[in-house]
């Protein structure tokens, strides 16, 4: 092992049916660092987090470990807890029927019974101690989410661990509660803990990080001391392209104006769904491209999802084309024209076991109605067409869906979708976890449909994907609507502002 | 790529892989231990039976008789099976009830009438309509109250034979009417017994549907990936009823079949562990129990192939009381084998096989 | 109780954990009905030693309930007890009669049992990831069809040992009555009772207590989180299995001395009873909410509908099975609408 390093990782390889998800990645972490591990959706670093964890296996490759000899194979969660490799990951991975102590202390306590008393008074001095606003005997579930996340880096921080590994653990925390949680890690950096930190805001990266190591597409891209990597060139890393790529992002759509007395495809005014969102008001045109645009939890999403009505829409007025439509179902949207492809492929998306062809179908079939099915050959036609024309890579028509990559998955529904000729077409994340040759794929479809007349939503987490593609983009924070931007407004660093709020 | 290419050409592996295998390969089985122990099982007579009709008798026409009353529930229990994840376990509690109300309004107030108090065909409607109720109840508790199927059914499970008492205050009517032996019996002059020809009349109203609507791609999909089907705008509540109510229907056909045997009913009795039977159809058919695609066809020969190992238990003079221990094995070593643990771990060790066999 | 005058009720109902208030549903529910049933039917129910009936018609399937009330909050599910408990009281009665064996041996083979169907049943359902449901299903099949291979005609058993054990009656001191001819009468509990009393009081512990049954807990709320937590998921799901296998043996035996007779028709539906219990009692379907204590009193809610229903004159067989699904499904779905209202009350 490396001097001073208190894991090493080597050449690890790991890969699941049709995808190589980490290839010969190396990684080194220091006592006292605290290290970020950056790279895109789908870089493999949950999977690399994973395999130091324990849920997953390797298929190849060593983990070192400060005062073991040789390599140490970890089987399991428990294995990696023995060892002193403690994880909070970003969904809580908490149990919501216990209490607060329980959790802070289930699965590592040694003994047979459990000294309630003793527990209680242990957490009490944990959540005081590190300022979280819970008490020891209260049900976790009755908790808000922001205060799980704290309880669960509180019980992975009270493990006497080497190496502390943070998956995304402030996506769900505001500013104060970061500023927290950083006090909390320079503290235990100082006490010569190794820390991993994923994330995917850059400035909490320069504000608190050592060293960066990037990854691409399974891939080790390089490790560097943060000083020797300012922002653009990790973003070029992360993206793998040129910075000369980056600086012609502002893209090919059109320029946004409307136009008097048009009358737009769809409008909202107060429309608001039982997912927490504020009543909002929204409009579009025909043949526009705009976005949602926002922070993780932001609403953007429960915003698209109520104008399709799969959340249960709770008011507001909804007009298309001038007349007023009443939406409560996704069938009532998928009748007027609207059509959504959701932000969680896997969940909402595919139809797993199904054949590409009957997934193509699907939703038009549904409109269609109960005792009208398309023949056989019409099916094979119809799932050929879209296969060509999106260029869906496909064994074929009859593969089931989830043996496809993630991003043939995404081209069909995306031919599911367009299958049904729809008016106005939500695009909720249609890019993540991707590779980048569909991604500008997808883009380019977009640009395409609008200039044929179709209206488009896009969204999508990546900035630039966002300025490329949408003429207006709406801005919400906090889950409200705070921002409109279009023409000259349409910015990196406009929208940054809006987002953050308050103009700098 | 090129080992996938492999499987594909070799006819042998595309048999193996064909989901009818499974109970085609039971079947062999049964039928050649059949064959080495006693080739009389497959002895086909033409007898007169007690209404002195030339009859076919034999054990295999028994298992034509029998298996077919399973096969119409393995119809119903498939579409439950692969739309709700779950399975049904009401369904002989169901086919007392449902048997019940058809003797209820064949005898009317008079537990021995003379003549029948409203024709079969309106009786068999009623039975219909509530047998198709009490799938819908079954129904609301999967699809609206989100309770696991099995808990859910095991309400009627429970309530279902007593229910089907109290339908009839209790007693035990007894009907004298000929033409209500036909359902269970033979027709005259027709030497096959009719409950084959019912389940081949079930098997192709069940095939024009599935070819004629949506049903296998609704069903299919709500199985697999409820939220997305929701998005698709299917309504998958919905849709897990309309699974259940098609399931009380088949236990109608059933109830009435199983009534007309005997022109009577024994509610503790009738359709006894008849629930056991269809699952195992279903599972035997190599449809995943866990809900999504299905095969129907697959279903039904599974359901006469558990009529024929019961058939061949029978013979080898095995108590009725005692057969759910043999097919509790069958069902363990069924889910064993089906098991994704299980299944990788085979695949692993065939690979390793084939690797040293390369080598 | 009234909402107005107590304004921190909705609060409490909100800060009560799960399993706290669905307890508190289940104590009130048994205590309304037991004391609607002294007003209204009076006689039968006054009487201390009905209520020590109640508990000794219903000891083995307190104990039944124990052992399902913990599967179910591991976030499994068990219907074979029943089938055990048959298969139990057969093997028993079998060993005793013609073997004329002893009935400490007996004794065993009602442990050994219960824990064979809890080892291979935790096994497939633990390790091979079998759905919970099928399995038990065909081991309540697999051991009904065993009763009757072991023993084609019920039986009673004429065991002196055995039929000494079976009459022992503890007495209950200070719950005495006289009776109609001035008689002081001694309430008493058979030993049944005591061992289903131990049992409560083992599990309550167990599962409060000791890390073990926290763990259950874990998994039953969130099989994934627990295995993030450290627990060792798979066998805590296969020792929820074995020892509601255990407790089936041990209720079996109760059982079996309760009636004092081996048959294939013992204990039809103990399964369903027992599940009602639980739910009754608290303990949700979905996994880690629950409480044995609200089990306890899952039962005798069971018992005393039972005992209402045939104390008014509707003592035909399929009224007790009506009620007893109805109550069932009521439980069911009070427990599906009270999770959700907390829930939306939550966001």
């Amino acid at each position: 092992m490396k001097d001073n390093a208190v894991l090493e990782m080597r050449n690890i390889h790991k890969s699941f049916p049709g995808v190589k998800a980490l290839q010969g990645v190396d990684f080194t972490l220091r006592k006292g660092e605290v290290h970020a591990l950056m790279g895109e959706n789908g870089a493999g670093k949950s999977t690399l987090i994973k395999v130091l964890t324990g849920v997953y296996g390797k298929d190849e490759g060593d983990i070192f470990l400060d005062g073991h000899q040789g390599p140490i194979a970890i089987h399991s969660p428990q294995d990696a807890q023995n060892v002193g490799i403690s994880t909070v990951y970003q969904e809580i991975t908490l149990c919501p029927n216990l209490s607060v102590a329980e959790n802070m202390f289930i699965g590592r306590t040694k003994g047979m019974g459990q000294n309630w008393k003793k527990m209680n008074k242990d957490t009490e001095k944990i959540l005081q101690s590190l300022d979280i606003p819970a008490t020891a005997t209260q049900q976790l579930e009755s908790c808000s989410i922001a205060v799980q996340q704290m309880i669960a880096i509180a019980r992975a921080v009270d493990m006497d661990c080497k190496v502390l590994v943070l998956d995304e653990p402030t996506s769900s925390l505001d500013e104060q509660e970061v500023a927290k949680l950083f006090k909390l890690m320079r503290d235990l950096r100082s006490r010569g803990v190794g820390i991993v930190f994923v994330t995917h805001f850059l400035d909490q990266v320069y504000e608190i990080c050592d060293r960066i190591t990037v990854m691409r597409d399974g891939q080790l891209v390089g490790e560097f001391p943060i000083k020797d990597l300012p922002r653009v060139k990790l973003v070029s890393k992360m993206l793998g392209k040129e910075l000369d790529d980056m600086a012609d992002i502002k893209g090919d759509q059109k320029e946004y104006e409307r136009k008097a007395g048009a009358v737009p495809v769809l409008e909202a005014e107060g429309l608001v769904s039982d997912a927490g969102i504020k009543p909002f008001d929204f409009h579009i045109d025909k043949g526009e491209v705009n976005g949602f645009t926002g922070l993780l939890g932001s609403g953007r999403s429960e915003c698209v999802r109520a104008i399709f009505g799969a959340d249960r829409v709770t008011g507001g007025h909804v007009k298309m084309n001038g007349k007023p439509v009443k939406i409560n179902k996704p069938l009532d949207a998928m009748k007027n024209g609207i059509a959504y492809l959701p932000e969680d492929r896997k969940v909402d998306g595919i139809v797993g076991d199904l054949s590409v062809r009957d997934n193509i179908i699907l939703a038009q079939q549904v409109l269609k109605g109960f005792f009208k099915p398309f023949s056989k050959a019409e099916c094979y036609k119809i799932a050929d067409e879209y296969i060509k024309l999106l260029s869906i890579k496909t064994a074929s028509a009859d593969t089931p869906i989830k043996s496809l990559s993630g991003g043939n998955q995404q081209k069909v529904i995306l031919a599911r979708w367009l299958f049904t000729h729809p008016e106005y077409l939500i695009l909720d994340e249609p890019t993540r976890g991707i590779d980048i040759g569909t991604k500008i794929d997808i883009q380019k479809l977009v640009l395409k449909l609008a200039s044929e007349g179709m209206s488009v939503t896009f969204i999508s987490s990546e900035m630039d994907e966002m300025l490329r593609t949408c003429s207006r983009l709406v801005v919400m924070r906090d889950r409200k609507m705070v921002g409109e931007l279009s023409g000259q407004d349409l910015n990196q660093n406009k929208v940054m502002s809006t987002i953050a709020g308050g103009d700098k | 790529m090129t080992i996938e290419a492999n499987k594909k050409d070799n006819p042998l592996m595309k048999l193996v892989r064909n989901q009818m295998f499974i109970p085609l390969l039971a079947l062999f089985i049964l039928a050649l231990f059949n064959l080495i122990a006693d080739p009389g099982f497959f002895a086909i007579t033409l007898k007169e039976n007690s209404a002195g009709n030339p009859v076919l008798s034999g054990y295999l026409i028994t298992i034509l008789d029998y298996g077919s009353e399973l096969a119409i529930l393995a119809i119903g229990m498939t579409l439950v099976t692969a739309a709700s994840g779950g399975q049904d376990i009401s369904v002989g509690a169901a086919v007392a009830i449902s048997g019940s109300v058809l003797l209820r309004v064949l005898c009317g107030s008079n537990t021995r009438p003379e003549t029948l108090q409203a024709p079969i065909i309106v009786a068999f409607l009623i039975s219909c309509v509530v047998a198709a109720l009490f799938g819908a109840f079954n129904g609301v508790l999967v699809a609206y109250f989100k309770i696991q199927p099995m808990i859910a059914t095991l309400i009627l499970y429970t309530a279902g034979r007593s229910i089907a008492a109290w339908i009839n205050n209790n007693e035990l009517p007894v009907v004298s009417d000929e033409t209500l032996t036909y359902f269970g019996g033979y027709i005259p002059g027709v030497p096959i017994p009719t409950p084959f020809f019912i389940a081949v009349i079930c098997l192709v109203i069940i095939t024009l549907v599935l070819k004629f609507t949506n049903l296998r791609l609704y069903t299919q999909s709500v199985g697999i990936n409820q939220s997305s089907s929701r998005l698709n705008g299917l309504n998958p509540e919905m849709i897990k009823v309309i699974t259940f109510v098609i399931l009380g229907l088949c236990v109608a056909v059933v109830g009435l079949i199983k009534v007309s045997r005997v022109s009577t009913i024994n509610y503790s009795v009738i359709a006894k562990d008849i629930e056991m039977d269809a699952i195992l159809a279903v599972a035997l058919g190599g449809n995943a129990l866990s809900g999504g695609k299905f095969n129907m066809a697959s279903s039904i020969l599974g359901a006469y192939v558990i009529q024929f190992l019961t058939q061949t238990l029978y013979k080898f003079k095995v108590q009725s009381d005692a057969l759910p221990a043999y097919k509790a094995i069958v069902v363990i070593v069924l889910v064993v084998i089906s098991a994704p643990t299980v299944k990788d771990w085979f695949s692993s060790v065939t690979k390793k096989f084939k690797t040293k066999e390369v080598a | 109780m009234n909402k107005k005058t107590s304004g921190g009720f909705g609060d409490k109902i909100k800060n009560l954990t799960d399993t706290n208030l669905l307890l508190s549903i289940t104590i009130i529910v048994f205590f309304l009905m037991y004391i609607g049933a002294i007003i209204f039917q009076g006689q039968g129910f006054r009487n201390p030693q009905a209520f020590l009936n109640l508990l000794n018609a219903n000891a083995a399937l307190i104990i039944l309930s124990c052992g399902l009330s913990l599967v179910m909050i591991t976030g499994g599910i068990d219907i074979s007890v029943g089938g055990v408990t048959a298969l139990v009281s057969m093997c028993c009665a079998v060993y005793l009669d013609f073997k004329g064996g002893n009935v400490f041996v007996s004794v065993l083979i009602a442990l050994a049992i219960g824990l064979l169907f809890g080892a291979f049943q935790g096994f497939l359902v633990a390790y091979l990831d079998i759905q919970p449901f099928i399995i038990t299903l065909a081991g309540m099949f697999f051991a009904r069809g065993m009763t009757t291979i072991v023993n084609t005609k019920p039986f009673n058993v004429a065991n002196e040992a055995f039929k000494a054990l079976k009459n022992t009656r503890v007495v209950v001191p200070g719950l005495g009555t006289t009776n109609r001819r001035g008689i002081y009468v001694d309430a008493y509990v058979e030993i049944g009772v005591i061992v289903a009393i131990l049992v409560v009081i083992v599990m309550f512990c167990m599962l409060r207590w000791t890390k073990l049954g926290r763990n259950f807990y874990a998994v039953g709320g969130n099989r994934q989180s627990a295995l993030m937590l450290g627990i060792n998921v798979k066998r805590t799901r296969f020792l929820s299995h074995l020892f509601c296998g255990l407790l089936a043996g041990i209720g079996g035996f109760v059982y079996f001395l309760h009636v004092g007779s081996g048959s294939a028709s013992h204990a039809t539906g103990a399964e369903m009873d027992a599940i009602a219990s639980s739910i009754i009692g608290g303990t949700m379907l979905t996994g880690g909410v629950g409480n044995i204590a609200g089990t306890f009193f899952g039962v005798l809610s069971l018992g005393t509908i039972q005992n209402i229903v045939s104390t008014a004159g509707l003592d035909q067989a399929w009224w007790t099975g009506i009620t007893r699904a109805l109550m069932l499904c009521l439980f069911l779905v009070i427990q599906s609408v009270v999770m959700a209202r907390k829930k939306k009350a939550k966001a």
